[in-house]
């Protein structure tokens, strides 16, 4: 188990996602600068605008870091964080972090008022009740690679995958009082064999 | 599937921290917007300063502007109706923008009502001077919370009496007993539950922002400094002569409000800011924060 998360703070609901470790009983911290990096044994990147987090990790210079950090330790991306760590994203305004071997189109299911909140089933942890995944203004995962193992799917749509130590998510776990998804990265990513 | 609770409302307000929501009046200033790394835009015909100078009643921009502005970005767009203007904002929901700001800056077409926001699918945003204003908004619906502040002053002051109140206030709520609070409500004139749950959370239930007078990235950061989740500006980007330099400096300055170091580095050789009004120039009735209640 990790003692110690860092949560990508320069823009979006990362204040939510340090809750949910907090609860968790995992210290966080608020990265904002390459030298936030070190003494964090994972990262996670929260929802908020991808344009606006492409800004900020280039004024930064967070990219490189962030993948080098990537190397060793797991990272989870939800929502705008899920379109930083794809390869390739619809839109030239993004510049991803290129962490995992899949497509993203921002937006995908329109504006504001078709953002939803829906259950669904979560078949990698056996016998479980369905997730409350919340969507706001999210995207969808169009194209994975062969090294992606799908976990959760909506409509046969991939909204949860998992590349070696990359897990991504177009939903928002961190929105919601559910911390199984926060549990299951703790858990699984951590492991001397997940980092390999 | 559920669309158009107050879960999914909250949800934008929380994506939107951190960040800078910036007013713009037509596509090309929304791309300056966006490039610089807006959260959102504030689609409307004139940015406050000019409204102020124009005179007149101000009123809900043309749908064939906010349309533009939605096409030109990928950022949610957020509009402006009246105080009390519920068909303006039937308008605005039908033409999908993402929040809506139910704004003094515009002339209130109701002095004694404010729009029912839970009848609504998509969010609202509502300025306060106080905690109490803030609770009635939220009673009434309202997903996300700013200063009022004084809108096209490029003057800082209300911003930071409105924000020390909101936050003041909420500090002296939890320091009292659960059963004075019902008193303490009533006294205020806001709704019991909502001043039961602020004591409770030491917060509002809904983020808090800061508007109104924001003109430099060190202005945006008081705010921040101060228990602002996100910035809201109107005039003082496009009222200074250089929107694009001075809009990046204020993305910067609000994710690290707390780091003198860039704050220095952004401040610098920016060029001239906004005018500005100094309050004692602008007499109470040509104040935009005493509309709406």
């Amino acid at each position: 188990m990790p003692q110690r998360i860092g949560v990508l703070a320069l823009q979006g609901d990362f204040a939510k996602h340090q809750a949910m470790l907090r609860l968790l009983r995992i210290e966080t911290v608020l990265v904002k600068k390459p030298k936030d990096l070190p003494g964090c044994e994972g990262l996670i990147i929260p929802g908020g605008e991808s344009t606006t987090l492409t800004k900020l990790i280039q004024k930064c210079n967070m990219y490189d870091p962030i993948r080098e950090f990537t190397e060793k330790h797991p990272i989870m991306g939800t929502c705008a964080g899920a379109i930083m760590v794809a390869s390739r994203v619809d839109d030239q305004r993004i510049e991803p972090l290129q962490l995992i071997d899949i497509s993203v189109t921002r937006n995908a299911y329109g504006r504001q008022i078709d953002s939803f909140v829906t259950h669904v089933d979560v078949p990698f942890l056996k016998g479980s009740e369905r997730f409350k995944a919340v969507f706001i203004r999210a995207p969808e995962i169009r194209n994975v690679g062969s090294q992606v193992v799908v976990l959760m799917e909506l409509n046969g749509n991939p909204i949860m995958v998992q590349e070696r130590n990359v897990l991504a998510l177009t939903f928002h776990p961190e929105l919601t009082s559910d911390p199984r998804i926060h549990e299951y990265f703790i858990e699984h990513f951590f492991t001397a064999q997940a980092l390999l | 599937m559920e669309k158009g609770t107050f879960e999914i409302k909250l949800g934008l307000s929380e994506m939107l921290k951190g960040g800078v929501i910036m007013d713009v009046v037509n596509a090309e200033h929304a791309q300056i917007a966006e490039e610089a790394g807006a959260v959102a835009v504030m689609a409307l015909e004139r940015i406050p300063a000019d409204i102020r100078k124009a005179g007149g009643v101000s009123r809900m921009s043309d749908p064939a502007l906010i349309q533009e502005i939605q096409e030109a970005v990928s950022i949610p767009v957020m509009a402006k109706c009246r105080i009390g203007h519920f068909v303006e904002a039937q308008i605005l929901e039908e033409m999908k923008v993402d929040f809506i700001d139910e704004s003094e800056v515009l002339t209130p077409a109701d002095e004694v009502n404010h729009i029912d926001k839970l009848q609504f699918k998509i969010p609202f945003v509502c300025g306060c001077r106080d905690l109490a204003e803030a609770l009635r908004r939220i009673g009434e619906g309202a997903a996300l919370i700013r200063t009022k502040g004084e809108a096209g002053s490029g003057n800082i002051v209300e911003a930071v009496r409105h924000l020390r109140t909101v936050m003041g206030e909420i500090q002296r709520l939890t320091a009292l007993r659960d059963d004075e609070l019902m008193a303490v409500s009533k006294t205020m004139g806001a709704p019991y539950e909502l001043v039961k749950k602020t004591a409770e959370l030491g917060k509002l239930s809904v983020p808090n922002f800061a508007a109104g007078g924001v003109a430099t990235p060190a202005d945006a950061a008081l705010m921040m400094q101060l228990g602002a989740e996100s910035v809201f500006v109107g005039s003082g980007i496009f009222k200074s002569n250089d929107p694009k330099a001075r809009a990046r400096a204020i993305v910067q300055a609000v994710t690290h409000f707390n780091d003198p170091q860039v704050l220095l580095e952004v401040s610098t050789g920016l060029g001239e800011a906004m005018k500005g009004i100094e309050m004692k120039d602008l007499p109470e009735e040509q104040q935009l924060q005493h509309r709406g209640w």
